[in-house]
């Protein structure tokens, strides 16, 4: 069962926290509690023992070499590796406290709070309108003028108001790059979710468009918690708060990012950054 | 595409074009024998008049001219018509005996609802007992097509009386045998239509071979006349669209030899819809369990390669399991339960056209699978994630993202079913097609459309025509005809397909990649 939410409600659950300077930040104040997570592909080891916790209301960024499960470890956050039989996974992914893999937990109502967007833009075939309405659709019980309300906010939110305004009823397809990638944004807000996952939001778009994603990430985090996984390491100094670089399914060090970039406590993390390792 | 092959692909650039060229020919080729074959038969072709070395007189239309056997010289073929006369329409001339040949005006063809053409001249036109008066030639043909005209008037008129009046009040009175108001009617129609039969009958026509050999026509058995020698290019072409439409739009007669394939070509666009409305949805829904349902293990792919294989099952197999099945088997079922009254006649149990659309929708099934399976295969992994990813459910995902984006692959599917469906022949000849079924399977009557009635297609219609008629020579431009027809019916079932096809794809365009 779904559980019906009018999403001025769940709005009023964001409450800004105080968060700490260093990684210790206040537990209360954590959206996502990893611990002790571990994951393989058919037997093959991909994430080994991963503890951290996310903070609300903030930017984490995932960085690390390629194929070094940060993309995994993200999508393990609203169970997308579910229909894939071959993984098996351990350990506890906690959300607001609750177990996410708990029997109780309907996945769709899961992912419905735990939004995605992906690398490559994914509008479906369907009018711009359409495709913001969708999620809200799904959940049904919305008048027709509620739901113009809500399309018109998550295109505003998503920085696209003012660029598809006049042509709402036009394929999504029509749309440029970045304009897909801000449109499949807004279509996750719609719903109004607690945290919205990025893989790598931006690294198929041109430098123009990545700069757009960007600017809406940050103003973003007053609505919801972000975690960001990218391979570029300056658009992780940019937007995020805190930083967590992994190598090998292992998580090497979290910290605020201004931490992790300045002042690296391992020399791993500081060749990685300083772009002396592969 | 004006770029031009280069010289250095080599030899296999060349062939590959010459044999893409040589199909094209080669298509090009049959569809054009096909239309001037079987269109031209409908051309109202000149008459000859021919007098021999012996002095023996013949009119007839040249049809075609072979070599001797044996000897030097070629002899011609004329259709000479007159089969009361002479008991044969056909004359195989040598073209040496022929002495001398011209085309006279004078020299009508009419044809008959008996004994089939006649070629000569026109005598007289009158009542059937007073013929003896001379009258000239123009007074007598004015007067045949005056005539010619009423007569069809009162044929449409008894028709539509048969049609409209007679035939729902005996199926009335089928029903309820003690109707009496209806018995009434029925006399009062019947007596109207003995009435029309009256006044056609009467008039006759004094008709004389070019050899001189009188006979006396009646004429509400001549169908229409024509002097081919005396038509103008535009009064030919006018008989010409006249004679196809009358192709396409009547009934056949003389036992598929003459007429149209009105019933062929409803029967067959009849079934093509039905078995595409059957297939489909069956079609797709397996391929939704294969390839989104299943767990994607060894037995999905023994299913699957089951699947495939189907699909080369010989068609006369599907006959003989919708006839064992289906015929017999549901249909036996559903005549015992529902229809006991007028057993022992069956109902379902025996072929019709709901089991030959089944049959051929067994027999296309596996095709429909296997285009939806890869246009489902197709769709990005993404467009899945995404609609996951804002909390559909994996049916909701499949309902409202994957199977619309796959439905041009289905669209494919149904093409491919569709252009094999409609030349199947083999296996309807088992479930329900018949040689002549002048009732289509569509009328005014509940239910409007008629699953259990036999009906006609352009395929058997072919095979029957070309091979079960008394005068080979006379049904082949009608199998031409015939074959061009069911050609153009497939196309435009296809290019239907295809249009709705081009629709689907075309209304979102093609997604641009950053």
């Amino acid at each position: 069962m779904r559980r019906k939410r009018s999403p001025m409600t769940l709005l009023s659950r964001f409450q800004p926290s105080a968060s700490g300077s260093i990684i210790d930040f206040d537990p209360t104040a954590s959206c996502f509690e990893i611990e002790g997570v571990s994951l393989a592909y058919g037997g093959k080891p991909a994430l080994r023992d991963i503890s951290l916790r996310v903070p609300r209301h903030r930017v984490t960024a995932f960085i690390g070499p390629s194929g070094c499960g940060k993309s995994t470890l993200l999508r393990l956050l609203n169970r997308l590796h579910d229909l894939n039989e071959e993984v098996s996974h351990s350990g506890r992914i906690l959300l607001e406290g609750e177990d996410i893999h708990a029997p109780e937990v309907a996945v769709d109502e899961l992912r419905r709070r735990v939004g995605m967007v992906f690398q490559v833009p994914n509008p479906f075939p369907m009018s711009i309108y359409e495709n913001v309405a969708f999620g809200l659709r799904l959940q049904g019980g919305l008048t027709r003028r509620r739901m113009d309300d809500i399309v018109e906010w998550a295109l505003q939110s998503a920085a696209l108001w003012d660029e598809v305004k006049d042509r709402l009823r036009a394929s999504a397809w029509s749309l440029s790059g970045g304009q897909q990638q801000r449109l499949v944004i807004a279509r996750s807000l719609a719903v109004r979710p607690e945290v919205l996952l990025l893989d790598e939001p931006a690294s198929a778009l041109d430098p123009i468009s990545t700069l757009k994603i960007e600017e809406l990430i940050r103003s973003l985090k007053s609505q919801l918690t972000l975690i960001l996984v990218t391979h570029n390491m300056q658009q992780a100094a940019r937007v995020s708060d805190y930083t967590a670089f992994l190598q090998d399914g292992q998580l090497v060090e979290y910290a605020p990012t201004d931490t992790l970039f300045t002042n690296p406590s391992l020399r791993s993390t500081e060749n990685y950054i300083t772009g002396r390792m592969a | 595409m004006s770029r031009r092959l280069p010289r250095t692909e080599g030899p296999w650039a060349w062939l590959a074009a010459g044999s893409v060229a040589l199909s094209l020919l080669l298509l090009g080729g049959l569809l054009l024998l096909l239309a001037v074959r079987g269109l031209g038969h409908f051309w109202p072709a000149s008459v000859t008049l021919v007098e021999l070395e012996d002095g023996r007189l013949l009119a007839g239309q040249a049809v075609r001219e072979l070599p001797l056997e044996r000897q030097a010289g070629r002899e011609r073929l004329y259709f000479t018509g007159n089969r009361d006369l002479d008991g044969h329409v056909w004359h195989w001339l040598p073209v040496a005996t022929i002495v001398a040949s011209e085309r006279p005006a004078e020299l009508v063809v009419l044809e008959r609802r008996r004994h089939g053409a006649f070629i000569g001249r026109l005598v007289a036109v009158g009542e059937a007992d007073s013929l003896a008066s001379a009258q000239s030639r123009e007074a007598a043909w004015a007067r045949l097509e005056a005539q010619l005209a009423e007569l069809q008037e009162l044929r449409d008129e008894r028709e539509r009386l048969r049609r409209d009046v007679l035939r729902p009040l005996i199926r009335r009175l089928d029903a309820r045998p003690d109707d009496t108001a209806a018995r009434q009617a029925l006399a009062e129609a019947n007596a109207r239509v003995r009435e029309l039969q009256q006044a056609m009958g009467g008039q006759a026509a004094l008709l004389e071979s070019v050899d001189g050999r009188r006979l006396v026509q009646p004429l509400d058995e001549v169908l229409r006349a024509w002097q081919p020698n005396a038509m103008s290019l535009g009064e030919k072409v006018g008989a010409w669209s006249q004679g196809v439409w009358r192709f396409l739009s009547e009934g056949p007669r003389d036992g598929n030899t003459a007429g149209g394939v009105w019933p062929a070509i409803f029967g067959t666009v009849m079934m093509v819809l039905l078995m595409s409305l059957l297939v489909t949805p069956f079609g797709v829904l397996a391929a939704v369990y294969l390839n989104e349902v299943a767990h994607q293990g060894r037995l999905t792919n023994l299913v699957r390669i089951a699947v495939r294989n189907l699909a080369g099952v010989p068609s006369i197999v599907y006959g003989v399991f919708g006839l064992g099945v289906f015929v017999y088997g549901i249909g036996g079922t559903l005549d015992d339960w529902f229809f006991s009254d007028a057993l022992p006649s069956p109902t379902f149990g025996t072929g019709g056209l709901l089991w030959a659309s089944l049959t051929l929708a067994l027999l296309t099934l596996p095709v429909v699978i296997v285009a939806t399976e890869e246009g489902l295969a197709r769709i990005p992994v993404q467009q899945r994630e995404g609609a996951l990813a804002l909390g559909a459910t994996r049916l909701e995902t499949l309902t409202r993202v994957v199977l619309p984006m796959a439905v041009p692959a289905m669209l494919t599917g149904v093409i491919l079913a569709v252009a094999r469906a409609a030349g199947e022949v083999a296996p309807l000849m088992l479930v329900g097609v018949a040689k002549l079924a002048p009732q289509i399977p569509v009328d005014g009557e509940f239910p409007f459309l008629h699953l259990d009635r036999k009906f006609m297609h352009l395929g058997y219609h072919i095979f029957d025509t070309a091979f079960h008629g008394n005068d080979v020579q006379a049904a082949l431009p009608l199998v031409y005809a015939t074959a061009l027809l069911l050609v153009l019916v497939i196309l435009v079932l296809n290019l239907t397909a295809i249009f709705l096809r081009h629709y689907f794809r075309s209304r979102h365009g093609v997604q641009p990649r950053p």
